[in-house]
């Protein structure tokens, strides 16, 4: 490989805040033409990395260099005048304008000085269309979903002409189907010669996409390998520092009885526009993995579950017929749901860990009105015990945790309840790889105390690897639901896709 | 998020915060107390405090209301109106020749009852607070004038008149209600499951929905304690002065939604406490005892009280910001 072929060099970055660490000796080569992967769990140090190049922070040490001129972006606008394109993880978008305006925010057409909207609607049409979108740019963004504005993100990353495109943790809320929109697009880039920096958690992925393989451990480089020289499971242990045994835990104990009275069953589910004829049950014990695409109305059918929204059909507990109209309905049927968007959905994120643990369980935490602070302290503190919750104390601010043991909050709050039904969506989304396997082991562990769990996943690995039986919706209807043995990855995405033969 | 967000440790160092945070207003409170005590030879004396504590009575207790309501993340700016239509209610009754009990009875279910139609309104009919509030601002202020048409009306019931100017144990009625409401209202919000759902829902009201939180109950409630606290100072105030003013309570709403603010209380919910806002409605009440002692004109102390609230709220802000 030529020295001329360098676009980003990197050698003895540093960053602190403070005694804090947050990057040591970080080196980087990147390429025209090559996708570079970096790879490490959250507290890493990929973050700091992203916000250097980006111009939000500057290092507090070390050389960098793009197109062999120095490299030290004060604001974002510089990094991007330099020739640097980022796509955020963390959505950045203004909901109340329309999908348009914030492609090309900041940078809008005008005419004598006013926005022109006819121009910024063509052109936002332009791009989304030659990058192969499917999103309608005249939109609200606060009307999509959130797949959809990450795609509108990957739009707003690319509407200027770059050398180097960032994308972090871009499939982190897409599903199959748009991931390869994505990956198509990285294709194309990589193609016109520019240097691509990814970043992600999907191993299998990476191992897709990637040319280059950077992988950081707090804070510190640890290596840089070829592709084609590496395996995921080399990858995996070069970022957790230790050999990982297995991805999936096995199954503790027998597959729950198929004769026995299921713990929940669902007949002819319907909600006009989202989904209908929905039936399935799940026994105790037992992982029922609900497999579909985005928009394949899923996380719809978990809400009418819940009764958090309504639906016709019928819903047994223990063979009992019952009606939930609210969430706390539910919780009083022993049914928890831990929801898609922790931060939304999930968590208080201003809150400390221990009221954010017992808030679905106020009435076991409670006497006549009055909080019992002692019982709900040993529950937060046998959470965080039993669940391997990093956090200095169960006072600290749940929006200061990193993503997985935010994740592992949100599920303490469901085990708080002591559901005998667990809703699982989207459990390890925007999760890393340590935080993961851990929560996987957890899900195991409440199957095997008789729990039965409804795992919603757009990971198809994590669905096989961790459901007894699979359910597969297509476009709001159940397209299959089989045992997990008798399947294929390939014969679940056909049933997905609707492509039956 | 950041990758080295410090993590706000332990226990200890939670308390530390907190600490931090009231001591930036006890020291405030302090500054402001040795101000004027140089500044008037008068102004530190027990009759002076007692003097200040039954001023600042009526926006403590409005302003105890006001902390629920804007922990919930909402703002109720009626207040000010209920303490009129209050007033009004508890000398028609008294009018009427009822006696006191029903009248007092009535008078906090009126409270009550307005706060209601602002809770109602906010919550079934999802309209923001702030549009209702304002909106009924202006038709309590003219309920009030209904049965006088814009007279005031006298209430001369004795047990009435005592609130306002008896004692109990050498220490005002006055004083007693307003430390009975805050304790009252702190052990509910710090305490109570009540209190704590408070807290979440404002936090986050999604997450609220979620975990079984009914949010709708939740806003009707506040509001209602909201309505029935400024119904409370009515009382008192109209107490005060032997009669209810139609225009009693004008413009209280913002000292009490000042007090609280002061006292930590965040404008977008979740965070605050009944203790931030008593010493917040102390400082509100130092501040105009103590200009008054200096006789500084009206128009003054209203430039003052602003800058006051404008320079605390950046403190407190920017000590949020650092932690952050």
């Amino acid at each position: 490989m030529a020295e001329a072929d360098i676009v980003l060099h990197m050698t003895g970055v540093r960053k602190t805040f403070g005694p804090v660490v947050a990057l040591s000796n970080m080196d980087l080569t990147v390429r025209a033409g090559r996708v570079h992967t970096i790879l490490g769990e959250n507290g890493a140090g990929k973050s700091t990395l992203m916000k250097i190049l980006a111009g939000v922070q500057l290092p507090s040490a070390g050389e960098i260099t793009l197109d062999g001129a120095p490299f030290y972006p004060v604001t974002p606008q510089e990094a991007a005048a330099r020739g640097l394109a980022i796509v955020f993880q963390e959505l950045s978008l203004c909901n109340n304008l329309s999908v348009a305006a914030n492609i090309l925010a900041t940078r809008e057409p005008t005419r004598m000085g006013f926005i022109s909207d006819r121009k910024v609607t063509a052109r936002a049409r332009a791009l989304v269309h030659e990058l192969g979108l499917p999103i309608d740019v005249t939109a609200q963004v606060g009307d999509l979903s959130i797949a959809q504005r990450q795609l509108v993100e990957i739009a707003k990353g690319l509407s200027h002409d770059a050398k180097v495109v960032i994308f972090d943790e871009p499939t982190s809320s897409l599903s199959d189907n748009e991931a390869e929109i994505l990956f198509g697009i990285i294709e194309r880039l990589k193609a016109h010669g520019k240097a691509v920096i990814y970043i992600s958690h999907r191993m299998e992925e990476i191992m897709r996409l990637s040319d280059d393989i950077t992988v950081v451990r707090d804070g510190e480089y640890v290596d840089t390998v070829a592709r084609e020289d590496t395996t995921i499971d080399a990858l995996i242990a070069m970022m957790v520092g230790r050999e990982m045994a297995e991805i999936y835990p096995p199954r503790i104990g027998d597959v729950p009885d198929t004769q026995a009275t299921p713990a929940l069953r669902v007949t002819g589910l319907t909600q006009t526009g989202a989904f209908e004829d929905i039936s399935f049950e799940v026994r105790q014990g037992e992982i029922l993995g609900f497999f579909g695409l985005i928009g394949s109305g899923r996380s719809e059918v978990m809400n009418a579950l819940f009764g958090t929204s309504m639906a016709r059909g019928t819903v047994e507990i223990d063979g009992e017929p019952v009606t939930i109209r609210s969430a706390a309905e539910a919780i009083e049927h022993g049914i928890g749901f831990v929801t898609e968007n922790r931060k939304e959905q999930g968590l208080v994120l201003s809150h400390a860990l221990r009221p954010n643990v017992s808030m679905a369980a106020l009435p076991r935490f409670s006497v006549r009105g009055f909080v019992r602070s002692r019982a709900e302290r040993r529950e937060a503190l046998s959470e965080v015990e039993r669940l391997g919750i990093r956090t200095n104390s169960i006072e600290t601010v749940t929006g200061t945790l990193s993503g997985g043991n935010q994740q592992k909050v949100v599920l303490a709050k469901w085990l708080a309840t002591r559901p005998r039904i667990l809703i699982l969506d989207e459990p390890t989304r925007g999760v890393d790889v340590g935080a993961k396997f851990e929560i996987y082991r957890i899900i195991r562990q409440l199957a095997s105390e008789g729990t039965a769990i409804l795992m919603v996943s757009s990971e198809l690995p994590e669905v096989l690897g961790l459901s007894d039986r699979v359910l597969i919706m297509s476009e709001g209807r159940v397209s299959q639901t089989a045992p997990r043995d008798t399947l294929t990855p390939e014969r679940v995405m056909t049933f997905a896709t609707g492509h039956v033969q | 998020m950041t990758e080295t967000a410090h993590m706000t440790s332990n226990r200890q160092a939670y308390l530390r915060t907190m600490m931090r945070q009231y001591a930036g207003i006890v020291l405030s409170l302090v500054a402001l107390c040795v101000f004027f005590s140089l500044t008037n030879d008068r102004f530190l004396s027990v009759a002076n405090f007692t003097n200040i504590f039954q001023q600042v009575a009526v926006i403590a207790i409005t302003a105890f209301g006001m902390t629920w309501v804007i922990l919930l993340g909402e703002i109720d700016l009626s207040v000010g109106s209920i303490i009129a239509v209050a007033g009004m209610v508890g000398a028609q009754i008294i009018g009427l020749g009822w006696g006191f009990a029903p009248a007092l009875m009535l008078t906090l279910a009126a409270g009550a009852a307005m706060g209601l139609f602002n809770g109602v309104m906010t919550a079934k009919l999802l309209l923001p607070s702030f549009i209702v509030t304002v909106a009924t601002m202006s038709i309590f202020r003219g309920l009030v004038s209904l049965p006088t048409g814009g007279a005031p009306a006298m209430n001369m019931d004795p047990t009435w008149i005592a609130i306002g100017a008896n004692s109990f144990l050498g220490v005002p009625i006055i004083i007693w209600v307003v430390l009975v409401l805050f304790v009252v209202n702190h052990v509910a919000l710090a305490h109570t499951t009540f209190g704590r759902k408070t807290y979440l829902t404002g936090g986050n009201r999604e997450a609220a929905l979620y975990s079984g939180i009914n949010v709708d109950a939740m806003k009707i409630r506040i509001f209602m304690i909201s309505g029935l606290m400024a119904a409370i100072s009515g009382i008192l105030l109209s107490s005060r002065l032997y009669s209810a003013q139609t225009n009693a309570g004008m413009s209280y709403e913002l000292d009490a939604i000042a007090a609280a603010v002061l006292g930590g209380t965040s404008l977008s919910g979740g965070v605050g406490t009944m203790v931030g806002t008593l010493i917040g409605a102390l400082i509100i009440g130092v501040l105009n005892n103590g200009m008054n002692m200096l006789s500084v004109p009206y128009f003054y102390q209203l430039i003052v009280k602003g800058l006051v609230i404008l320079i605390a709220v950046y403190l407190d802000v920017r000590s949020k910001q650092r932690q952050g």
